[in-house]
């Protein structure tokens, strides 16, 4: 009896420190993780810390380093990812619905399905390539806003129907039942019942999506983003460049100032992504707020 | 206990028989020769049931039996589940609702149906019972509905509770309240049928006791339809009883009469807690 009793508190004991030991590894991994993070920003913030002014954020390209600001391409990112999310969403979330909610578990169905998890991974220049061959020359938008956003929006829409998807799957069967037995449609189940619950989940997804839509310079350069644009673009047919195209066309450059000016440009991009995640998480957890 | 548990008696010819109450009245739910498959799977063979009007009629058997499974199959529930199939006939007020024809919303919303765990919207206690009024085009003006509401609410012996958080999330609620939220919620449609699916299983007794009472004024309005598990919740709340076993429905008779002078063997031993 005592003997089992101790070899019971030498097994609790082995598996406190197993316990420990695995919490203690996952803090030193996420400590290292995070130290990356923050030397990147400080070396950012060391080169480029001293140009951020007003001036450089309301400035215009200029063959002076001093006088050169990001105006026009943080205007043109803002743009360019506004009308990505207008086409991208209601086109994703649309998709995964009918994936999840309508479609039958076919071959056709399973196809699909696994098409979208392959496209989700195809590079993203290859994208560019499409909306080149697409968008710029065979429906001829040329260089414009929008032939750069539809190319993003391929982009992120596979990533969209999965996230949107795993949202909808999250959403309890019981939620559904009980609306299907008050003589709800289908429709009506999915619009008033499953999509509030799954909505969280969706703009997370979707947030995070464009986020790395916002960071993307190959598929825009491909369709010809990387030309001297000097002004904010005016509408959807305007040229445009973006952020991370400037940042690229500084660094690319002799002078060392304009170095500082594409570590300058980095930071507006960071502070840009930081504020579309930290919004992710604060309409995630209003929602869910909402919903008690 | 009596002695050993018996083995169990086999089932040949027990189906067949099927004892059926004497019909006073025209059934309002009228089984004919039912099959039911999941997949490849039989999970009911040949039900013949009538079911009479303004009465509580007690589905029982141990778990798997097909009890919750054929009463899902009253309003279509099933439907909603992929790779199922139903043969023969169910028939309501007389139309058979796997016919051509039938409209399967219209169907649900004159049969309500109360599940097993509460499961109230996570909307505010007013939206849950207002929810099912406005799918279906019955919400009229906000007094009308408000006055549906509250209604339905005293309907589910709720109003007192809740009169001062209805704009309160539903899920706040206790456990029991939330089922009576779930019964309100399935009244406020004005069904004529309720089905409930172990209605009190996940519930303290004192919550459980405030179901069955409320089953019981319910039926003067509602044909009610109820499983459960729980023998005793069996024999207070319902009219008749039926025992289903192994996909088969055993016996289907008066509650007294099953409780105190069963026709089968099976279902004396079930009743009897020696097996189960």
């Amino acid at each position: 009896m005592s003997a089992s009793q101790r070899a019971g508190g030498g097994a609790i004991a082995r598996r406190r420190l197993l316990d420990l030991s695995f919490q203690a590894l996952a803090l030193v991994v996420l400590c290292l993780a995070l130290a990356a993070l923050g030397a990147l920003i400080a070396d950012v913030w060391s080169d480029g810390g001293r140009r951020l002014s007003w001036d450089f954020l309301t400035g215009f390209p200029s063959r002076r380093p001093a006088d050169a600001g990001v105006w026009h391409a943080l205007t043109g990112s803002i743009f360019v990812i506004l009308v990505t999310g207008l086409l991208a969403v209601p086109i994703g979330v649309a998709a995964a619905i009918y994936l999840e909610e309508y479609g039958t578990r076919s071959l056709s169905a399973r196809i699909i399905e696994i098409n979208i998890t392959n496209l989700a991974a195809v590079p993203s220049i290859i994208y560019g390539l499409l909306g080149l061959g697409l968008f710029v020359r065979a429906l001829g938008m040329g260089r414009s806003v929008l032939a750069g956003a539809s190319t993003l929006a391929l982009l992120v829409l596979p990533v969209i129907i999965l996230s949107t998807r795993e949202a909808l799957r999250a959403v309890p069967p019981s939620i559904r039942e009980g609306s299907y037995a008050l003589g709800a449609t289908k429709w009506q189940t999915v619009w008033y019942q499953v999509l509030p619950v799954a909505l969280p989940g969706i703009l997370t997804g979707t947030i995070l999506a464009l986020s790395r839509a916002i960071g993307e310079t190959a598929p825009l350069i491909t369709i010809g983003a990387l030309t001297f644009v000097a002004f904010a673009p005016d509408g959807l047919w305007s040229p445009f460049t973006v952020l991370p195209i400037q940042i690229f066309n500084w660094v690319s450059r002799p002078q060392a100032e304009f170095q500082v000016n594409a570590a300058a440009a980095s930071l507006v991009l960071l502070a840009l992504l930081l504020t579309m995640n930290a919004a992710a998480i604060w309409l995630r957890d209003r929602y869910q707020k909402d919903l008690g | 206990m009596r002695g050993p548990a018996p083995a169990l008696p086999s089932l040949a010819g027990v189906a067949a028989r099927g004892a059926q109450p004497a019909a006073d009245r025209p059934p309002k739910i009228q089984a004919d020769g039912l099959n039911f498959y999941y997949g490849d799977t039989l999970a009911l063979q040949d039900i013949s049931v009538r079911i009479q009007p303004n009465l509580v009629t007690a589905f029982i058997g141990p778990s798997g039996c097909g009890k919750s499974t054929f009463l899902r199959t009253l309003n279509r529930m099933n439907d909603i589940i992929p790779g199922t199939r139903v043969e023969g006939r169910v028939l309501i007020d007389g139309t058979d609702i796997y016919g051509s024809g039938i409209d399967v919303v219209e169907l649900r919303r004159r049969i309500g149906m109360v599940f097993q765990k509460s499961n109230p919207f996570p909307k505010t206690v007013f939206d849950n019972v207002a929810y099912g009024l406005r799918v279906n085009g019955m919400a009229g003006s906000r007094s009308e509905l408000e006055a549906r509401v509250e209604e339905s609410l005293r309907q589910a012996a709720l109003w007192d509770e809740v009169k001062d958080r209805l704009r309160d999330s539903a899920l706040a609620m206790s456990g029991g309240q939330q089922q009576r939220l779930c019964i309100a919620r399935a009244l406020a449609v004005r069904p004529d049928i309720l089905l409930m699916d172990e209605p009190a299983s996940a519930l303290d007794p004192i919550a459980t006791q405030r179901i069955e009472e409320l089953v019981y004024d319910l039926k003067k309005t509602y044909t009610i339809v109820i499983v459960t598990h729980n023998m005793q919740q069996a024999a207070r709340v319902s009219d008749f009883t039926a025992f289903f076993w192994l996909g088969r429905l055993v016996e289907y008779d008066r509650t007294d009469k099953m409780f105190t002078n069963p026709g089968e063997k099976l279902t004396e031993d079930y009743v009897t807690g020696r097996f189960g």
